[in-house]
């Protein structure tokens, strides 16, 4: 450093400041602030942070990463993070953060699905996503586990839980027009809609769950009947053209709809999720189960083309059963080809009615009635049931005078006696007819009645020559009529000498006596 | 620097920051006030180093949230959506808007935090007493000063976009969290660059060059 007392110079003296002895300076809190400020920001960034969730969806259409939305109730509570393929490429994890204290709802029975713009039959939904781009959103479960995983829904579930309501289950074999969404009527009142349906696993049924909302609920009771309400029901009967429908919608989209049969008895409401058959139409609904069926063997003689299986089975009109299987056999013995159709028939549908509450009859009560009524002469019969399409159907009735049959109790099951069905008693009678025409001898009346014509000819050939004969002696120049002429001619003057007798007889009455007196 | 050339300090003289008087320490006293302007008068920038330290470690620290929080937020029909610098960057990208996204990246990412790395090089050299490349490092320090201010520009686009973007319900744009720390980034690096003083680069060569003569 040079020297202090170094000779004067124009640079003037600096005044003396008070020193501050700043060691550390004060300037230091400001990368203290920023660092308490950022820390503080990143925690309330930890803290706001909500959990992470995996959702797997088939596809991810109209999903974006980053952008897409978890909506509950349309308060935004998530985001999509990222979007990326599953390990075997079939399906799309995205990874969605969602927003703080939402673990309460992501437990094990919560349900997500996309909400993007859907039409399918009657509803029209998410029309909204066609501007601002499709959304998550979910149904809060009620389990207690948690859960970071979840299977996204394919389609968005109709009934979510917070509409009051009770699930049932339907079983049916054909699943008809009816669909996820498909309303519920009663009375033609929309009640309810279908939530689901699947495929049972053995393939043979469909099992639709229903939800039907409260208070219509409570109308379900265990006797109340399903059935698919879909489409228009024209049926032509004696009393004309009757049309079923439930409404416009529900002939276009279908329906299912539901009745309690009225009785006197008030039924309590049927539990959730009670299953009950969905049926084909109302008629089917109506019918009331068989309680007590019983199988018996019919045998026929007689082709049953146009006889099914589930073909009714009734008595003088009232259908108190159905074919259950009809086949062929070979009768060794007689060497004839036998059709054997099975049937159930319901015996409580003929009115056979013991004590109240008591299913059924009991076994010999049934065969003494059975017996009796065979001895009196029930009989099965085909009939033809529709002319168009020529479908059969068996008809019970009583002959009295069909040929004597004993049911023989001891064959499982139990033959029953038949006779010929109504177009086969025709064709029989046509045989017989037939029959007795072939025993006509056509040759012999043909070979008479040829020798009666050459006779005949014979015959017309003598009158003609006879008139030829009569002709000939009629002729003005023949010799007879020449004499008959000349015979005619006499006789005309033997008239006129007659006349002239008579005159003069008249004039010289004693002629007669005198004579002819003597010209003068 | 030449050996002719001598500096305030080695004549014990002091040069007024406001007024760029000369004059001598009050005898007794190493700093004192300008005659003139009566600012107060010191050798170099008091605690530079240290300033310029705590302003560029604050600097670094708000680095972090600024990049890492939206500075946008823009609510359209399809929702609120935040971006953060880098979202924006990477949302310009497109095969004829990348100059723009270039101008963005370079402006709001690539300038603060080369500021930042500068001003520590320049902090480190010093307190090592480097003499190398004296002239480069003045001109780095000349550059980081003037580009300072520059970084602001992404600051006032965002606060344009969102006073100009309020098209309720339709659109709407608002600042976040995260300019705010850009701000803070801008501003305490103006104020490191500020405070650190240009002359401690010098400081040792010509000291070495009292040492020598």
């Amino acid at each position: 450093m040079p020297d202090r007392d170094a000779p004067p110079s124009p640079i003037p003296d600096s005044k003396i400041r008070s020193r501050r002895q700043t060691r550390l300076s004060l300037v230091w809190i400001i990368p203290i602030v920023a660092a308490i400020i950022g820390a503080w920001v990143a925690v309330v960034k930890i803290m706001n942070q909500g959990p992470k969730i995996e959702i797997v969806f088939r596809s991810a259409e109209g999903l974006e990463a980053g952008k897409t939305k978890v909506h509950y109730n349309g308060v935004d509570v998530g985001q999509v993070a990222t979007i990326r393929l599953s390990k075997d490429y079939k399906h799309v994890i995205a990874t969605v953060e969602m927003a703080p204290d939402t673990e309460g709802f992501l437990v094990d029975d919560t349900r997500f699905w996309a909400v993007t713009p859907r039409i399918s039959g009657a509803t029209v939904s998410g029309l909204g996503t066609l501007i601002s781009g499709a959304y998550i959103t979910f149904e809060i479960g009620k389990s207690p586990k948690n859960r970071r995983s979840f299977e996204a829904l394919d389609t968005p579930p109709v009934v979510t839980g917070d509409l009051p309501g009770r699930f049932f289950v339907l079983k049916t074999t054909d699943l008809g027009s009816v669909d996820t969404g498909t309303p519920v009527y009663f009375r033609r009142l929309k009640v309810g809609q279908v939530a689901s349906y699947e495929l049972d696993k053995d393939g043979r049924n469909l099992t639709v769950k229903i939800y039907v909302y409260a208070p219509y609920d409570q109308y379900v009771n265990p006797e109340t009947r399903f059935w698919q309400a879909s489409g228009i029901d024209v049926s032509l009967s004696a009393t004309g053209v009757s049309v079923q429908t439930q409404s416009v919608m529900s002939m276009l989209i279908g329906g299912i709809a539901f009745e309690t049969p009225a009785t006197g008895q008030v039924l309590p409401p049927a539990d959730p999720n009670t299953v009950f058959t969905l049926y084909r139409d109302r008629a089917e609904a109506y019918k009331p189960p068989p309680q007590n069926p019983q199988t018996f063997l019919l045998i026929f003689n007689q082709s049953v083309r146009g006889l099914t299986v589930g073909a009714p089975v009734d008595f003088r009109g009232i259908l108190i059963g159905e074919v259950t299987e009809v086949h062929a056999e070979v009768d060794l013995k007689t060497k004839e080809f036998l059709i054997y159709a099975d049937i159930t028939v319901d015996p409580q549908r003929l009115g056979v009615r013991t004590a109240a509450g008591q299913t059924g009859v009991s076994k010999g009560k049934n065969r003494k009635l059975v017996d009796g009524m065979v001895s009196r002469g029930l009989r099965a019969q085909l009939r033809t049931g529709n002319l168009l399409t020529g479908s059969l159907y068996v008809a019970f009735d009583f002959y009295p005078d069909a040929p004597q049959y004993k049911v023989d109790w001891s064959q499982n099951p139990v033959r029953l006696p038949t006779i010929p069905g109504q177009l086969e008693g025709i064709e029989a009678s046509v045989a017989k007819v037939m029959n007795k025409l072939e025993q006509v001898p056509y040759q012999e009346i043909g070979n008479d009645l040829r020798k009666t014509i050459a006779g005949l000819d014979q015959t017309l050939a003598d009158t003609r020559r006879t008139l030829d004969n009569a002709n000939r002696l009629l002729e003005p120049d023949s010799e007879l009529s020449q004499e008959m002429t000349s015979t005619l001619r006499e006789l005309k003057g033997a008239a006129r000498e007659l006349r002239l007798l008579t005159d003069y007889l008249e004039r010289h009455p004693e002629s007669l006596l005198r004579g002819k007196p003597e010209e003068k | 620097m030449s050996a002719a050339v001598s500096t305030a300090l080695q004549q014990g003289l002091h040069s007024c920051r406001t007024c760029g008087l000369l004059s001598r320490p009050a005898h007794g006293e190493v700093e004192g006030r300008c005659p003139r302007c009566d600012e107060a008068l010191a050798f170099r920038k008091p605690a530079a180093l240290q300033r310029t330290w705590a302003f560029l470690i604050a600097a670094a620290v708000c680095y972090i949230p600024a990049n890492v929080l939206p500075v946008l937020t823009t609510t359209t029909a399809a929702g609120a959506e935040s971006d953060t610098i880098l979202q924006g960057v990477i949302l310009l990208w497109s095969p004829t808007g990348w100059p723009l996204s270039l101008i963005v990246l370079i402006a709001s990412i690539m300038i603060p935090i080369g500021k930042i790395i500068a001003l520590a090089f320049l902090l480190i050299s010093v307190q090592q007493g480097s003499i190398k490349s004296n002239e480069q490092r003045v001109r780095l320090y000349g550059m980081v000063e003037f580009i300072g201010r520059w970084s602001m520009v992404d600051v006032f686009v965002d606060t344009y976009t969102a006073s100009l973007v309020q098209l309720q319900p339709l659109m709407a744009v608002e600042p976040s969290a995260g300019l705010v720390f850009f701000a803070a980034v801008v501003v305490l690096t103006m104020l490191a660059a500020q405070s650190f003083d240009p002359r401690l680069i010098w400081d040792p060569e010509s000291e070495q060059e009292v040492r020598h003569a």
